[in-house]
């Protein structure tokens, strides 16, 4: 039986200055890549793939069976792209991981390189985390310097340049193939598929996009052997992984656990929801999974747990909301998040959240009207499932399955506005009155 | 169009019903197939699937591996497979209920401009909001409102409230034209179609998006609050602004054409035209046409009984005997060369006849006899093998200025099948560069050493058996060049084509409108062929002395070797010398225009014999292919003057000679009826390029030719798109304006022995050295303003001291 | 009460603002512009770092920035007008020394974004989207910034400022204006908006040292799991004669 939680990418985030190379390496840091490097690229590929690692950005897919789709005997260059882009709302462990650890993600990303013979490779990170930026390209300077990326890394004759690129500021830029295009220098929307980016991705050829969790367990995969890493969590969610609980609970923050354990675990070790509050509702991955309710509590957060109660783990982002908040406002908000980010590239996604928001306001308002929550659901109807990419998925999602759950609440959006029923102040952690009095 | 016939078959069930289309079809082109109409606005068959409009969603149950997608798909972006199972809107409650869905979405924000909108009437949206939309709407929330229409250029405007942001304009722009001056800017509810204030959408393909456009997003300055589509009469009909042989859909109200449409013609244009042949339409609206005959009194020219016209040039005709020189222009059908190929022969008794109102050569019409005339549709020399080539040379010829149409073919091939084009040109032009040509530097005049090179493989661009040479009128301007075309092609096995500028031009060489040539490809200096001529038009014989070409014409009729002239179609300012074709024509004892539009001709002519719009008259254009282009009978007026054929016939009767024929369809059925010769073959020219040392006239060497929207008088009456042109710049090389001691934009001035012309600099990183470029027709004409031709040489200096 | 005015008349929008053709970029902005650009396999991959460089520069993205993100690149400047204005980063019009962000996605609005909105906005006395009048400080609502731990949250020229109170952004903004130093609970000592951009384009600016591993939320997993004697598993014992790898 293993510890509940199991820090591994995090165990090194309280060092002191646990950014730079030389205290990562002090913690055995890079001995991994000596490792990799010693096995064949097939070998690597084989351990991560038998590991059951899975993609940690949202999707689950398997990270070792993504590589393997890399068409080898194609004459094009071979990348590995880093997917830093979190923007999901609630989802905030790369950018921790990033800034604590930047050697974990990077020794991830030349031992993934050299698994898929790619001699370049693209660390793409939102743009509006300089620290985290600034924390990465120093880690990438010093391991060019050590020579762990450059040309013949280690006397292996394994190349290997890594490129750190900054975002713009875009949501959509998360979704693989809008990030393609956005490496590319392009506006950031989705391509289609096919064909997949492991066979044209990057400049039309093939590429591995990997979340920035996922490349940073590789080196402790290698590290320790694929059985180590699936002796962690449940049968098929494998390995550890990072949550986040953030919200209205009493100490928020991150905790590196097996996959599988349960929100009433988590919430134990937060200290539970914040003072003389319950919990109302939460997100098991993200504001695109759907919301679950204190019913939930004992589901394990894993791929299939999720799944099974209708929902996806998704980035494991778990935000918390207590009775005082209004499930109105706060789908109001999240879908607010997806009008702003839409790309505009197809039809119900652009139009769909435009309308959304609209029809939302109103109910928040108190100034809906019978049939309106049919037909915010019917407009659901169309808008899910129809779009070009997942991102208005996620924007239905979260209104499907708030109405599921508190359709009362939206039903007294026909006559009282959502900040009578549930007044702003007391979800917030401070009022503006107090506040005001200090001013 | 030859189809393949080698591609693999894959049989799907769509709504029930099986078929069998290529590998690789998309879904909602294989339901065409079958009579399934899915409503679609981002998909065009002719651009790369988007799938961003989601309008065409179906569902499919099984993806030909037994499992089926859990959700609907767009049918323009999911491909056929074998034993695919697909069910439309018409068998599916899904994809029903979601293109409903999809269509309601995109009539939120869409605003009620229906009955002001140039669209309505035959706008996609608007016809399936009618058949498949909501009578009522359920949208309470505000409508997305900008600001509106936004000139994207002088002649295309954008209404971005009416937009469904299917980007077919900017794939259009990015993907056929390669002129991505538009794109998608903003995002989410606020993307829109954009364009950089600085850089309007200045395309030579611009219109084509207005007829893209599913909307009335796109519309054009033209024909904004024209017309009514219901109230338009369309006809099917050909391009006459070049030899690129465009089919065009004309549509008319009031006996007035009110706009031109690319019509759907797979083998030549695809679905796309120029602006030239979009826009280029009212050149007749001024006041300059010729109504009625006019007849010289003293230094008047007089209106005219056409009585007293025909008498008056039937008596200057017959006073010149044969002694007459008949010159054509490019405006001309084939049926209309022919008549006037046959008139001189037939009722002047003279080969004194020539279509090439430019600058041309003997080598040329050598050329021409040998290897363009009375040449059927050759397959390996058509659009199509053009896309099929591994390899195109262009002489002397610019695709994107001299037929467009051949760039977009060129374009498409370089884009999907990896086509190499290589350009024998002084610099790579803005054209060239969107072929991703590469350029064989090559002074002008110089083309027979450079093509010598070409023979072999030093590395570089290597001519062989699978390579395509596009050659262009302005090679008869570079002696011995086209000799060396035609001994590079038979050396190497590479197929050439000639491609001239003007529509009638492949046309007027096929009717003989050539002193060298008879009608179908015929030597008049075979005698064969003449008593097969003769016999068909019932003479006793033709002519045997082959005749004077259009400059010698012009020449004798200024020295009064000639006694009269029959002009016809032809701008005096294009030829080598106008000032010397003026005064030829002021000298000249007689002569007599056939012309629609008062010219530097009619004002010089004793008889001015006014002739049908080509929108008056039915017949043929030879595209550069030799493929038949019909013309259509747009505009049946009946107050418009006769054809130049009826003219011709009633000059012929009146001269007591049947011209044969009184209508486009007898000339057509004359024409046939003699074929192409099948007598011996004409010899392939033999002109060696020329040793002489160039004449005197200044340090640099000239280069010009006509970019497509010029001064061209065919493009009279259309100021928007005329601001549309590309800006009249002089070019030269980096090191060329070095030595001037001034960069871009310094004003600068050519000079020939005729005069100059002063324009902005523009420095071109590549072009070679002491070469300037010119314009040939924009603000000035080059042979007219310098008196120089491409090759001669210049002097280049700077004016204002460069201050433009 | 829902913070976003629904807007749905756009007058000014499709491109940047032309109005204002001033402009910095000098013949080091070319060269560096360059460099960036050969920094990739394929040009046109720098452009998003090309335009933060321009605003680092120009303090917005300049037509001039445009241009010459167009000329270094050999693309149309409506190409990079399209990608310019995709991209929230990039400002239209010139952005103040301090870029300051309040998050007013869901769970920071609900946690008390909302109220720090309309705090700074008043402290301010400008609306989201604008710039003080002397040129100090910008503000913008911002989305999800991935520090949901630390709610609610702001940013100042995109570094962290975490577990915002009203208290803490009037000292915020106060220091600003003041210019005083302004330290990042997870980041750097505070610089100014341009500076910052010229590191997002991709040129260090000495600062990667500054500032703590981690905030506390971050750690708190690590530390129960320390207190508690929790950790990974062992690496497992290799099996017979399967050696060590170096």
């Amino acid at each position: 039986m293993t510890d509940l939680l199991t820090p591994v990418l995090s165990a090194n985030w309280a060092d002191e200055r646990s950014w730079k190379l030389t205290n990562y390496e002090r913690r055995g840091g890079y001995s991994a890549l000596r490792t990799a490097l010693s096995m064949t690229p097939t070998e690597v590929m084989t351990t991560v793939k038998d590991s059951n690692l899975r993609g940690r950005g949202g999707a689950g897919f398997p990270t070792g069976m993504k590589w393997s789709f890399v068409p080898q005997d194609n004459p094009n260059p071979k990348y590995l792209v880093v997917n830093g882009d979190e923007s999901e709302p609630g989802t905030c462990k790369d950018m921790p991981l990033m800034l604590a650890s930047p050697h974990t993600l990077v020794e991830g990303v030349i031992i993934s390189s050299y698994a898929i013979n790619a001699h370049h490779a693209f660390i793409y990170i939102r743009g509006e985390v300089l620290h985290v930026i600034r924390r990465v390209q120093q880690a990438v300077r010093e391991a060019y310097s050590a020579g762990y990326i450059g040309t013949n890394i280690l006397g292996t004759g394994y190349d290997l340049e890594v490129i750190v690129h900054a975002g713009a500021g875009a949501y959509i830029c998360g979704e693989e193939t809008a990030l393609l295009d956005s490496l590319e220098g392009r506006r950031g929307q989705p391509r289609l598929r096919p064909p997949f980016p492991a066979v044209a991705g990057l400049y039309a050829s093939p590429t591995v996009i990997n979340n920035v969790e996922s490349i940073a367990s590789v080196p402790s995969i290698i590290a320790n052997g694929k059985e180590w890493f699936s002796s962690m969590g449940t049968e098929k969610s494998k390995g550890f992984t990072l949550y986040s609980l953030s919200g209205h609970v009493a100490r928020p923050g991150q905790f590196e656990a097996p996959m599988g354990i349960t929100m009433r675990q988590l919430l134990e070790l937060s200290g539970g929801i914040r003072e003389g509050h319950q919990l109302k509702f939460f997100t098991p991955g993200g504001s695109s999974t759907p919301i679950l309710t204190p019913d939930h509590l004992d589901v394990p957060l894993d791929y299939e747990g999720m799944a099974g109660a209708g929902t996806m783990l998704g980035t494991k982002a778990l935000q918390c909301f207590d009775e005082t908040t209004s499930v109105v406002r706060t789908t109001l908000r999240w879908v607010e998040f997806y009008k702003h980010e839409s790309c505009g590239k197809c039809t119900p996604c652009r139009e769909g959240n435009w309308w959304l928001v609209q029809l939302l306001s109103k109910l928040e308002a108190g100034k809906g009207e019978e049939g309106d929550i049919e037909k915010l659901l019917d407009l659901c109807d169309n808008i899910g499932g129809k779009s070009f990419c997942a991102l208005a998925d996620g924007a239905v999602a979260c209104v499907t399955s708030a109405v599921k759950h508190f359709r009362s609440e939206f039903e007294q959006g026909y006559h009282t506005p959502a900040w009578e029923l549930f007044p702003y102040s007391r979800s917030a952690l401070f009022t503006s009155e107090t506040a005001g009095a200090h001013a | 169009m030859s189809v393949e016939t080698t591609t693999d078959l894959v049989t799907l069930t769509i709504d029930g019903v099986q078929v069998s289309v290529p590998k690789g079809t998309l879904i909602i082109r294989a339901a065409e197939r079958i009579g399934v109409a899915i409503p679609r606005f981002c998909d065009h068959p002719l651009l790369d699937p988007q799938g961003a409009c989601r309008q065409c969603m179906v569902e499919i149950p099984d993806a030909g591996n037994g499992r089926g997608f859990p959700k609907p798909q767009a049918s323009c972006t999911v491909e056929v497979a074998q034993g695919m199972k697909v069910n439309t809107q018409l068998s599916s409650a899904v994809a029903e209920k979601a293109q409903r869905g999809i269509l309601e979405l995109l009539l939120i924000n869409h605003p009620l401009d229906c009955p002001i909108c140039d669209k309505g009437g035959e706008c996609p949206l608007q016809n399936q909001a009618m058949s498949t939309g909501r009578g009522e709407s359920r949208y309470e929330g505000v409508k997305r409102t900008f600001p509106k229409p936004v000139a994207i250029s002088a002649q295309i405007l954008l209404d971005r409230e009416r937009c469904v942001l299917c980007a077919r304009c900017t794939r259009f722009s990015e993907q056929i034209s390669g002129d991505p001056f538009i794109a998608l800017v903003e995002r989410g509810a606020l993307q829109q179609v954009g364009f950089y204030e600085d850089h309007p959408y200045d395309s030579y393909f611009s219109g084509n998006v207005t007829q893209i456009c599913p909307v009335g997003a796109l519309t054009s300055a033209a024909y904004r609050f024209q017309a009514r589509p219901f109230d338009l009469v369309s006809t099917t009909t050909a391009c006459e602004h070049c030899a690129s042989g465009c089919e065009l859909r004309t549509d008319h109200r009031h006996y007035q054409v009110k706009r031109r449409l690319a019509g759907n013609a797979p083998e030549v244009n695809e679905e796309w035209n120029c602006d030239k042949g979009r826009f280029g339409f009212r050149y007749s609206r001024g006041d300059d046409r010729v109504t009625t005959p006019l007849v010289r009194r003293g230094d008047l020219l007089e209106p005219a009984s056409w009585h007293e016209a025909i008498d008056a040039a039937v008596t200057g005709l017959k006073a010149a005997g044969s002694s007459v020189g008949v010159l054509t222009g490019g405006r001309l059908t084939l049926e209309t060369a022919y008549a006037y190929s046959r008139f001189a022969r037939a009722v002047l008794g003279t080969n004194h006849i020539d279509f090439r109102s430019r600058p041309h050569s003997a080598e040329e019409a050598d050329f021409l006899a040998a290897s363009v005339a009375g040449k059927p549709l050759d397959p390996s020399v058509t659009y199509e093998a053009i896309e099929r080539a591994r390899q195109v040379l262009l002489v002397s010829f610019e695709p994107e200025d001299e037929s467009p149409i051949v760039f977009l073919r060129l374009r498409k091939a370089v884009r999907k099948r990896k086509l190499q084009v290589a350009t024998l040109a002084p610099f790579l032009s803005r054209g060239s560069g969107k072929l991703g040509a590469r350029l064989v530097p090559t002074l002008p005049g110089h083309e027979v050493q450079v093509l010598d090179d070409l023979v072999s493989a030093d590395g570089g661009f290597t001519v062989d058996a699978d390579t395509l040479i596009l050659v262009g009128e302005r090679a008869a301007g570079s002696q011995g060049c086209l000799t060396a075309v035609t001994k590079l092609a038979a050396a190497t096995g590479a197929k050439f084509a000639w491609v001239p500028r003007r529509a009638g031009d492949v046309g007027a060489v096929d009717a003989g409108c050539l002193p060298n040539l008879l009608p179908g490809g015929r030597p008049v200096s075979d005698a064969a062929a003449r008593v097969d001529v003769a016999s068909a038009w019932g003479v006793d014989h033709l002519p045997a002395e082959p005749g004077l070409d259009g400059d010698a014409i012009l020449d004798a009729a200024a020295s009064g070797t000639l006694q009269a002239l029959v002009v016809a179609g032809v701008e005096l300012g294009d030829l080598r010398d106008p000032r010397g074709a003026r005064s030829a024509l002021e000298s000249a004892s007689f002569v007599v225009s056939l012309e629609q539009r008062v010219s530097d001709v009619t004002a010089r002519a004793d008889v001015v014999l006014p002739v049908a719009l080509l929108e008056e008259q039915a017949g043929t254009f030879l595209n550069w292919e030799h493929r038949p282009r019909p013309v259509g009978l747009v505009n049946r007026q009946n107050k418009a003057p006769m054809t130049d054929i009826r003219v011709l016939a009633a000059l012929a009767d009146a001269m007591g000679t049947d011209l044969g024929f009184r209508t486009p369809t007898q000339a057509m059925v004359s024409f046939t009826e003699l074929g192409a010769w099948d007598g011996s073959p004409v010899a392939l020219p033999g002109v060696a390029a020329s040793h002489d040392a160039p004449k005197p006239g200044g340090p640099f060497t000239l280069a010009t030719w006509r970019v497509l929207l010029d001064d061209a008088r065919g493009l009279d009456n259309e100021p928007d798109l005329a601001r549309t042109a590309p800006v009249a710049v002089i070019k030269v090389s980096p090191a060329t304006a070095a030595a001037l001691g001034v960069g871009d934009g310094a004003m600068v001035a050519v000079s020939g022995p005729a005069g100059s012309i002063e324009r902005p600099l523009a420095v071109v990183d590549g072009m070679l050295d002491n070469v300037v470029w010119v314009p040939g027709n924009s603000g000035a004409k080059v042979q007219e303003a310098l008196g120089a031709l491409a090759g001669d040489q210049v002097s280049l200096d700077v004016r204002n001291g460069g201050v433009a | 009460m829902s913070g976003h005015e629904f807007q749905s008349h756009f007058e000014h929008s499709g491109g940047v603002d032309m109005s204002d053709t001033s402009t910095l970029i000098s013949d080091t902005t070319f060269d560096e512009l360059r460099q960036l650009a050969a920094r990739y396999p394929q040009p046109r991959s720098a452009l998003l770092p090309m335009l933060h460089l321009v605003q680092s520069v120009d303090g917005r993205v300049s037509p001039a920035g445009i241009q010459a993100c167009a000329d270094v690149l050999g693309i149309t400047t409506a190409q990079v007008s399209g990608v310019a204005t995709f991209y929230t980063m990039y400002k239209r019009r010139p952005a103040g020394r301090h870029h300051v962000g309040v998050c007013t996605t869901a769970l920071c609005a609900v946690m008390g974004g909302d109220i720090l909105m309309d705090r700074v906005e008043q402290r301010l006395g400008i609306h989201e989207n604008e710039t003080t009048a002397d040129g100090l400080i910008s503000l913008e609502r911002l989305e999800c910034n991935a520090a949901c731990d630390f709610a609610p949250v702001m940013m100042v020229n995109w570094e962290f400022m975490d577990n915002m109170t009203p208290e803490k952004a009037d000292d915020l903004i106060d220091k600003l204006l003041a210019d005083d130093e302004v330290q990042s609970t997870r980041g750097a000592r505070i610089t100014s908006w341009r500076e910052a951009e010229r590191v997002l384009a991709g040129f260090p600016d000495g600062r990667a040292d500054e500032g703590p591993s981690a905030g506390d939320a971050s750690l708190l997993g690590l530390r129960i799991a320390n207190e508690q004697g929790w950790k990974a598993p062992a690496k497992p014992a290799p099996a017979a004669g399967e050696g060590e790898a170096k």
